[in-house]
């Protein structure tokens, strides 16, 4: 399989990703928006590592090449599952502050 | 065409659906839901390409917490119907253009890039997606970070509890 499949495809994911930040008004879409972004990545990222081990695995029979990318996805969703619990608390709190979680309510920081 | 080609075109098309679904739904709970269908989908992928801790701990972690997560935020706070008037239609289509435009330029740089071109993907041989090989680098190499990151879910337990608390 060509890597450029893969690669179109997470820029076709990832752009959808900006699309909806750009233009939904519901914080919480927009919030999932990012997530999907995150998804797009980490499967590049996956992509590439079985890329590079395929030329590596070549050589050597034991090489364990582009294992480190997917280190880094696993790291990559431990950091989104705690940005999530902290960027949930803080639209539940604006909520409350405001009545709403319509992003052209919340453009400024003061009151 | 191979079962591969197939499974990634046909996984491919569902992703990039469910994708557009989750910008176009108008109830936030039915986004949630296409989101999950999207995670799933890449999941497939995952497998496809005999990563397969990492297709499971994507269901576990994405599909299974962080996205009852959000359902349960968009019970709490009880989120009224979109109500937005239809002079947001100029915003949404430069919203389109502009990520469209972005789009265009990064599949024109992939086209010209050389260094990618011919480049093929190991697809079900390679044992670095099973769990054996990923744990031993894990806590091999990359202990540090790991303990650092059990300390980043700590101060997040704490902030998202202060912050819930106010």
């Amino acid at each position: 399989m060509p890597i450029q499949y893969y690669i179109y495809l997470c820029l076709a994911l990832f752009s959808i990703g900006v699309i909806g930040v750009l233009t939904r008004r519901n914080a919480i879409v927009v919030f999932m928006c990012i997530e999907l972004m995150l998804n797009a990545v980490n499967l590049l990222l996956v992509a590439f590592s079985k890329m590079f081990h395929g030329y590596a695995l070549a050589q050597n029979a034991t090489s364990t090449t582009g294992i480190d990318a997917q280190i880094f996805v696993f790291f990559i969703m431990v950091v989104a599952a705690a940005e999530v619990s902290v960027g949930l608390a803080i639209i539940v709190m604006m909520y409350r502050n405001t009545h709403s979680v319509d992003i052209n309510f919340l453009n400024r920081l003061k009151n | 065409m191979s079962i591969i080609q197939i499974l990634f075109f046909a996984l491919s098309a569902f992703a990039i659906l469910s994708a557009i679904m989750v910008l176009v739904s108008k109830n936030p709970i039915h986004s949630v839901l296409w989101l999950i269908l999207v995670f799933f989908a890449i999941s497939g992928h995952y497998i496809l390409l005999n990563a397969q801790f990492l297709a499971i701990v994507n269901i576990i972690v994405y599909a299974g917490a962080i996205m009852v997560l959000f359902l349960f935020v968009i019970m709490l706070i009880n989120v009224k119907k979109d109500s937005e008037p239809q002079k947001q239609f100029l915003v949404k289509l430069l919203g389109v253009v502009a990520g469209g435009s972005f789009l265009t330029l990064l599949v024109a740089l992939v086209k010209q890039t050389a260094q990618i071109q011919g480049r093929t993907l190991l697809m079900k041989d390679g044992v670095i997606g099973l769990i054996h090989p990923l744990g031993k680098a894990l806590f091999n190499d990359y202990v540090v970070p790991f303990e650092i990151s059990s300390v980043l879910f700590l101060s997040a337990m704490v902030g998202a509890v202060i912050i819930g608390k106010k």
